[in-house]
């Protein structure tokens, strides 16, 4: 039995025009990102020089390199509540092993980044094959991270961290025209966000998008589900460890480095329009998320309002994001 | 109701529909997917407001902002869905937020009283007040729901597709409630796909097409082929594909296979053959289907494709050895609901064959696939959610075309399809099998296994009860699957 209508090519299905500002666009957080960055200008001018612009960022890398991490993990329908004492781990644990020491510094970056993975590969496995909810295993292993380098050290950090290490988080190329100095932070910001969208638009991101909607008709379609959810706190991990030798060079070696960073990641991907529960949102919406939370953060700081402040500003803008997400879904 | 008209994002789905029941009277709605039935039913029982037209209740003009206020003016509705707590007991269900109190407590033998009596009342005394509602059936849950909405002194029942999730069995006991809650004086507005139960119950009929009312027509002038030619807009000449000449070589051989759910059973698959699974709800077609795919392997026995060893032991084994899975649960199990139709389309190749750059070739094909199952949709970026039941399965049919399978296993492949959409589908699985696929199709519905299978095996309590030719009698496949003897008639 044939058709009488012949198939009309692919043409038959164009592209349609799909809803810009509904849950998962990036398009609200553009939008709140330039009123901020407006009015961070009016209060201070010399804002949108190119150094100034450039030192910005720098302050901004590590955030936005753990909000990436954290996007696919939360993507995927999980969270990472561990990357925060993670942060503290590292950092902690690069200032003993190099004890000021130039030559070890590399030997220790590649320690440390290493262990980051591990633990994003733990976090992965506990979390599908021990079938333990995100929530608690990334929880479990911040309180095991918190106790175990506490432990380790007695209570109070040792060592301190070679030049070397921390011109990660400080330097950069000097002497370029206009631009000044170009940060090393600003640099591996760029290469990892690169890869962040590349990976997302390979066929890895995809899945991750179809596990976070719908594990099960994820499955049925062939997909490794618990190793792609696996895989995305390896990579969550693995941003964790960054943003610890991105912010080790900024500031000292103490056990405040990463407390509460993992909120203020999954504000900035909640922010960047990633809908928690996973299946909708962009890697590059939770990268804006974070540069958009810190420039709120500045702009706070311009404006004289406390630092206690600023935190419950973070709460509301969570409980905002989301309820406005959910409000859309409904209409 | 009156001219009714509504209008989603400028885009009317409704215009212009009158409708009414009588108390007493099943008033069946029929049309394909997208005509306008759901949002109709919306209106009526508040969920949506009509942008034209009126509403009225026993004669009076009524405004239901909210489904609440639906229940109040005396309109129920029973959803394909069900809402129930599955924890809590049938007459927790039935009084949920509305618990009968006695100084300030909830008064559970009232409650169970009321609940026992409503039950009587309908002539379902099987399902017991105090029976968690997880482990009913999901017959038995619908009388539950349709309690619940009696409990709420409903003069005008809806219905939406009631018979979609209920075994053929199950079908008879909701007809006889059907009939019961007709001689109660309540009105009920009946929407079905399925023609023959529409006939069986309704005393009218009305066909919705693209959003309008095209014809109300007493039950009893009416012919399933006039209602198929004013819903569809043409006549279907025939309702099923002709089947095979015959059957080529074996694809699939299972040799004593079985697993905790599944007692040893032998199966051949051949290439160019479509063999149907009949069987009871729960007998074990969808586990044998299920096997076969990986998702819970078989554990015993020898499975061979194409004459090598195979034994999948996860959906990943069996995609990339050439099988492809048609799950009856599209939504919960088929579909990525938030994605677009072409990265649904693409979550095979994808899942099952991962790159790491953006392969063009793939997808240019996928979009070939799409436009020549011929869905429709807005544009291949929508959302897959919006789409209509035919239509999303045609997306999950272009997923598994993109990976060449050969063998597809599909499971009730037109449940909640409209007649246009499944006569499509029934041509495309047809066309799989004339291009050399072997195909396994599991069915509830008798004139589909029975249109559509060159082979048909019956399944019960979890074995093959036996074989039957294509060219079977209804008869003979029930008495297969419910274990009755039956009086072979040449």
């Amino acid at each position: 039995m044939t058709r009488t209508d012949a198939p009309t090519g692919p043409a038959t299905l164009g592209q349609s025009r799909r809803g810009r500002w509904g849950a998962g666009s990036i398009w609200p957080v553009v939008a709140i990102l330039l009123v901020l960055l407006v009015a961070v200008g009016i209060r201070q001018p010399d804002f949108y020089d190119p150094p100034a612009l450039l030192a910005f960022l720098k302050r901004a890398a590590p955030l936005i390199v753990l909000a990436a991490g954290q996007y696919f993990v939360i993507v995927a329908g999980d969270f990472d509540l561990s990357v925060g004492s993670l942060v503290t781990a590292e950092v902690v644990i690069a200032a003993r092993l190099i004890d000021g020491d130039p030559a070890a510094t590399w030997p220790v970056i590649a320690v440390v980044l290493a262990f980051g993975l591990l633990v994003g590969l733990v976090n992965g496995l506990v979390t599908t094959l021990l079938l333990v909810p995100s929530f608690i295993t990334t929880l479990g292993m911040y309180l095991i991270l918190v106790g175990a380098v506490y432990t380790w050290t007695g209570g109070s950090p040792r060592g301190a961290l070679s030049e070397e290490f921390r011109m990660f988080g400080r330097r950069g190329i000097e002497g370029v025209p206009w631009l000044g100095e170009i940060p090393y932070a600003v640099l591996i910001l760029l290469v990892l966000g690169t890869l962040a969208i590349l990976a997302m638009r390979a066929d890895f991101g995809k899945v991750l998008l179809a596990v976070g909607d719908n594990p099960r008709a994820a499955r049925l379609a062939g997909g490794r589900v618990a190793g792609v959810r696996t895989i995305a706190f390896v990579i969550s991990g693995g941003c964790a460890a960054v943003a610890a030798i991105l912010l080790g060079g900024f500031g000292g070696v103490s056990f405040q480095v990463g407390v509460g960073l993992e909120f203020t990641a999954i504000t900035a991907v909640v922010l960047g329009g990633v809908v928690l529960g996973g299946g909708r949102g962009s890697v590059v919406g939770a990268m804006l998320g974070a540069l958009t939370l810190q420039t709120l953060l500045t702009l706070l700081n311009l404006l004289g309002v406390a630092g206690a402040l600023a935190s419950a500003v973070q709460g509301l803008i969570i409980l905002a994001a989301v309820a406005i997400g959910g409000l859309r879904a409904r209409t | 109701m009156l001219g009714v008209g509504k209008s989603f994002y400028g885009v009317p789905v409704l215009s212009d529909v009158d409708i009414d029941v009588h108390p007493g009277e099943v008033h069946a709605v029929v049309g394909e997917n997208g005509a306008g039935k759901s949002t109709l039913m919306k209106i009526a029982s508040g969920v949506h407001q009509p942008d034209t037209g009126t509403l009225t209740i026993a004669g009076r003009p009524a405004t239901l902002p909210d489904p609440r206020a639906a229940q109040a003016a005396g309109v129920g509705i029973i959803h394909q869905e069900f809402n129930l707590l599955p924890e809590r007991t049938v007459a927790e269900n039935v009084f949920l937020g509305r618990e009968p109190t006695r100084r300030g407590l909830v008064d559970r033998r009232a409650m169970r009283a009321r609940t026992a009596e409503l039950l009587a009342a309908v002539g379902a005394e099987v399902v017991r007040p105090h029976d968690r509602v997880r482990d009913l059936g999901i017959a038995q849950q619908q009388v539950v729901e349709i309690v619940k909405a009696l409990s709420l002194d409903a003069r005008i029942l809806i219905m939406d597709e009631p018979t979609a999730a209920l075994a053929d069995h199950e079908v008879e006991l909701l007809y006889a409630l059907v009939r019961r809650l007709q001689a109660r004086g309540i009105g009920i507005l009946y929407v079905s796909h399925r023609l023959a139960e529409v006939f069986d119950l309704s005393d009218r009929i009305t066909v919705l097409k693209d959003g309008r009312r095209v014809t109300t027509v007493d039950t009893a002038d009416a012919t399933p082929e006039g209602l198929v030619r004013h819903m569809v807009g043409r006549e279907l000449a025939t309702y099923y594909p002709p089947k095979a000449a015959g059957a080529g070589p074996t694809v699939v051989s299972v040799a004593g296979g079985g697993n905790a759910r599944l007692k040893p059973l032998d199966l051949e698959l051949r290439a160019g053959e479509v063999l149907g699974v009949g069987g009871l709800q729960g007998s074990g077609r969808s586990a044998l289907a299920r096997a076969l795919f990986g998702v819970e392997g078989f554990t015993t026995g020898r499975m061979t494709l194409d004459g090598k060893a195979v034994r999948p032991r996860s959906p990943r084994q069996a995609v990339r050895a050439g099988i492809a899975y048609v799950t009856e649960d599209r939504k919960g199990e088929g579909l990525t609901l938030s994605q677009s139709v072409l990265d649904n389309a693409l979550l095979a190749s994808r899942a099952a064959t991962p790159r790491w750059f953006p392969d063009k070739a793939r997808t240019t094909t996928v979009r070939e696939l799409l436009a020549a199952v011929e869905v429709h949709a807005a544009g291949a970026d929508q959302e897959v959610r919006y789409l209509s039941g035919g239509n999303q399965q045609k997306v999950v049919l272009a997923r598994w075309l993109a990976m060449g399978p050969r063998v597809l296993l599909f499971d009730e492949p037109t449940r909640g399809i409209d007649v246009g959409a499944k006569a499509a589908i029934h041509e495309l699985i047809r066309d799989l099998a004339e291009k050399g696929a072997a195909i396994l199709m599991i069915s509830s519905e008798l004139p589909e296994l029975l249109g559509m299978s060159d082979r048909i095996v019956v399944m019960r309590d979890g074995a093959l009860a036996g074989e039957l030719p294509g060219d079977a009698s209804e008869e003979a496949v029930l008495s297969l699957a419910t274990g009755t003897p039956h009086e072979v008639s040449a």
